[in-house]
């Protein structure tokens, strides 16, 4: 995590456990796998799928892998894939998930840092198919038209709610992304704690703030609070402003359309200085590891932070005890219906050499049973496609896909739905000087709206 | 005073002879080229030539780049797709982004200064050490330490280890932590007339001083130790006979003598306040800490690449700042060789 400056954390840049089983049964689907490959006609996917052999003869006799087995043979001309799954477990995942779509595909990985830091110089000569997420940054590029139009995969594609749609389609309405999965932004808290003290989950903000001053009565610190790296707190401003302004105003300001000093943006900010007193204090120096630990501890009550929350404890009655609740609404004119839940799947490039291996590689990346392979080894985030088997998802995984399938709009976090530059020079320094001293929030607004014009538009 | 002249003719009588001779030196040079072989014309010009072409290609040919580039909008996406904008990126930089530009400027001279004063600190430790204190090699190793570690890997231990909220050294036993990294509250403040914002030191950038000058002061010292070592010892014997107080034989005759390596600790102090970046970094960048390199940084790399123009125009205040700095080396080292 510590290379990780600008950007939200990713499930697997924090790195989820994984449990032995889980990883076991992953590398022999996916030895098995390469078994296939290596029989099959492909002889250039072999050597990204040989790390697997020597776990092979430890993991056979209890191997209950589900889709190596099914893996058909690879076919048809080859289509290359620009994968960013550089760690070792999600880079089997997606490997098993390539292999259940039975086509003929060469796997370049690149580390994901690097991935990310050089997607532009990347698209100039991408691969046919290539990973990322969903939000500005992917119509952005739709829109310098670096990523190709994938309207008619979608019409094979009648597994997705109509969220996941939107969330794929660029500003000229036409398709460019196919989601893979997510996980959402949400309240973390111990339910022992609130079951020692009697609090409820509340669902408005005269609740929050009644039981905010409760716990604060009781020597809790309300809500952790970091802001190292200066992303965190985006997210808290993410989910402020959705509900205070909604969900499209939100996006709309973000995507420059709104003005940060109109009298909606400085309601947002008036409901964040008011909902800062119940945050622990001098979030600028603390990383969100420190501000979960807190939260571990039983000093703080609540963390609003992704699900990724819990990544770093090992105390397995920790994990147990830990539930999430969707952020309260604030206004009831606009209700709690919208959060953050970045997306990540797959686009395709401008002009790939194999038009129809690409198109045919990511309806099937879309399916179920592509998502149910990479689960199967992963095993930390919620699928996109509301046809996967969701039976062996743990408690944190069925919540997610309760929660933002409960959802009407998913907002990506703030530095995928606005342009990343934008986010890392104005944004990150802004925030973090506001939640520093929130009685300087007019200059520091008027400061954003007149440093925006050099990043947007 | 009577050592310090002796000191200085010295100098001068050696700059005398060179120049005394380098007529006729010129001359049996010339007559040496004429009798070079054509092979030995082709090696020499292909060892001067390959460095040459090397330093152009990727010295000046980026330098003069980054300069075409700061007059261009371009988001660094597609060669050629860039537009001339004349001066509006520094004007940006000076009206719209002056609340980023100017505090970073300013810290960039108070590093000058702080390591300047760390850089003293240093050659005095240097000289305590060298007068044969008991166990000189133990503090000579404590304080060399932490140069061994780049400045990035010190910003990772003083954040953990040091200045940690939870678990740091610097807040163990405190009921209220401090916030060391975070905090941008001012220390002291004062306002230049056609500013919007005030100037002034951080309280997250002079703890971040600290941990700077944990590094910068073992450099310091052992480059001036290694130096102290080799200075004619009886040179100090002649200025006790003469008189001369323990400051007097430093001041007039040891610091003219190290002239070399005083010259290299400038350079290194200069430099150090300049580039320093990389501790910035490692802290992730916080409010009240920025410096001109952080800026180009965040303007030209990353994941958008974004704005070239921009990142460009700081490089290129920053490159005019290093250039002022060698041109009036340069010139100085000049004129005192003439005199």
């Amino acid at each position: 995590m510590s290379d990780q400056t600008e950007h939200s954390p990713h499930p697997r840049d924090v790195g989820f456990s994984i449990n032995r089983r889980q990883m076991l049964a992953g590398a022999s689907a996916l030895s098995l796998a390469a078994f296939l490959a290596a029989c099959g006609s492909d002889e250039k996917s072999a050597p990204d799928t040989t790390a697997a052999p020597t776990t092979t003869a430890a993991a056979s006799p209890d191997s209950t892998a589900p889709v190596g087995s099914t893996a058909p043979a690879p076919s048809g001309d080859t289509v290359t894939f620009g994968s960013n799954y550089s760690d070792d477990k999600p880079k089997q995942a997606i490997q098993a998930a390539i292999d259940s779509t039975g086509l003929n595909v060469k796997v370049n990985t690149t580390d994901h840092n690097s991935f990310q830091d050089n997607i532009t110089n990347y698209l100039a000569q991408p691969d046919d198919v290539l990973c990322w997420f969903s939000g500005y940054r992917m119509r952005f590029f739709a829109d310098k038209g670096l990523i190709g139009d994938i309207s008619d995969v979608w019409d094979g594609l009648g597994d997705f709610n109509d969220s996941f749609k939107s969330a794929s389609t660029g500003n000229d309405g036409k398709q460019y992304f196919v989601p893979f999965y997510y996980y959402p932004w949400a309240v973390h808290y111990r339910k022992s704690v609130f079951a020692d003290k009697g609090y409820e989950v509340p669902t408005n903000k005269a609740e929050l703030v009644a039981l905010a001053t409760k716990m604060q009565a009781d020597g809790l610190i309300p809500f952790a609070y970091a802001n190292d790296g200066k992303w965190p707190v985006q997210g808290t401003f993410d989910i402020i402003n959705m509900r205070t302004n909604g969900y499209q105003y939100h996006i709309d300001l973000l995507a420059g359309k709104e003005s940060w000093t109109d009298d909606r943006t400085k309601a947002t900010f008036a409901a964040w200085a008011e909902l800062l007193p119940f945050h622990q204090e001098n979030p600028n120096g603390r990383t969100w590891q420190e501000a979960a630990t807190a939260l571990e501890n039983k000093e703080a009550g609540m963390y609003f932070l992704g699900t990724f929350v819990a990544t770093n404890s090992t105390d397995q009655a920790y994990l147990d005890d830990l539930d999430f609740f969707n952020f309260p609404e604030l206004d009831s004119a606009v209700g709690a219906d919208a959060l953050d839940a970045p997306i990540d799947g797959f686009m395709m490039a401008a002009d790939p050499k194999n038009l129809e291996g690409a198109k045919a590689l990511l309806s099937g990346l879309g399916s179920a049973e592509a998502i149910d392979a990479f689960l199967a080894i992963e095993g930390a985030s919620v699928a996109a496609s509301s046809a996967a088997d969701t039976s062996g998802y743990n408690k944190i995984q069925a919540k997610s896909a309760e929660l933002v399938g409960a959802a009407k709009n998913i907002a990506q976090f703030l530095d995928r739905d606005t342009s990343p530059d934008f986010v890392s020079n104005v944004i990150g320094d802004a925030f973090a000087s506001f939640v520093a001293d929130p009685s300087q929030v007019d200059s520091i607004l008027s400061g954003i709206e007149e440093q925006k014009s050099t990043y947007l538009g | 005073m009577t050592d310090a002249t002796l000191v200085t003719n010295g100098s001068a009588d050696t700059t005398a002879d060179t120049m005394a001779a380098s007529p006729q030196g010129g001359r049996r040079h010339r007559r040496r080229y004429s009798q070079l072989s054509r092979a030995d014309k082709v090696w020499l010009s292909l060892m001067v030539g390959i460095p040459t072409v090397i330093h152009i290609m990727f010295v000046w040919v980026p330098t003069l780049g980054t300069v075409a580039l700061s007059f261009t909008k371009w988001d660094g996406i597609k060669l050629g797709s860039w537009e001339a904008v004349g001066f509006k990126n520094y004007w940006a930089i000076f009206t719209i982004f002056d609340p980023k530009f100017f505090p970073a400027l300013f810290n960039n001279l108070i590093l000058l200064v702080f390591l300047g004063g760390c850089s003293t600190v240093g050659i005095l430790f240097a000289y305590l050490l060298d007068k044969g204190v008991r166990g000189s090699a133990i503090y000579q190793s404590v304080f060399y330490l932490p140069v061994v570690l780049s400045l990035a890997v010190v910003g990772f231990i003083w954040k953990s280890v040091m200045f940690s909220q939870s678990q740091g050294l610097f807040n163990l036993g405190r009921d209220k932590p401090i916030d060391f990294v975070g905090n941008s509250e001012r220390l002291f403040t004062f306002h230049i007339p056609f500013l919007d914002s005030p100037l002034g030191l951080t309280k997250n950038f002079a703890a971040l001083l600290v941990a700077m000058a944990w590094r910068h002061i073992g450099y310091v010292m052992v480059l001036y130790l290694a130096g102290l070592k080799s200075v004619d010892p009886s040179l100090r014997e002649a200025a006790s006979i003469d008189g001369c107080n323990e400051w007097q034989s430093f001041r007039r005759v040891v610091f003219p003598v190290m002239k070399p390596i005083n010259v290299v600790v400038l350079v290194i102090t200069v430099i150090e306040a300049l580039r320093a970046f990389d501790i910035i970094v490692a802290l992730k960048e916080p409010v009240g800490t920025t410096v001109l390199g952080v800026l180009v940084k965040k303007n030209l790399t990353g994941e958008g690449g974004g704005q070239v123009g921009l990142g460009s125009a700081y490089g290129v205040i920053l490159l005019l700042l290093c250039l002022g700095f060698i041109i009036w080396y340069l010139f100085n080292n000049y004129r005192e060789s003439e005199s």
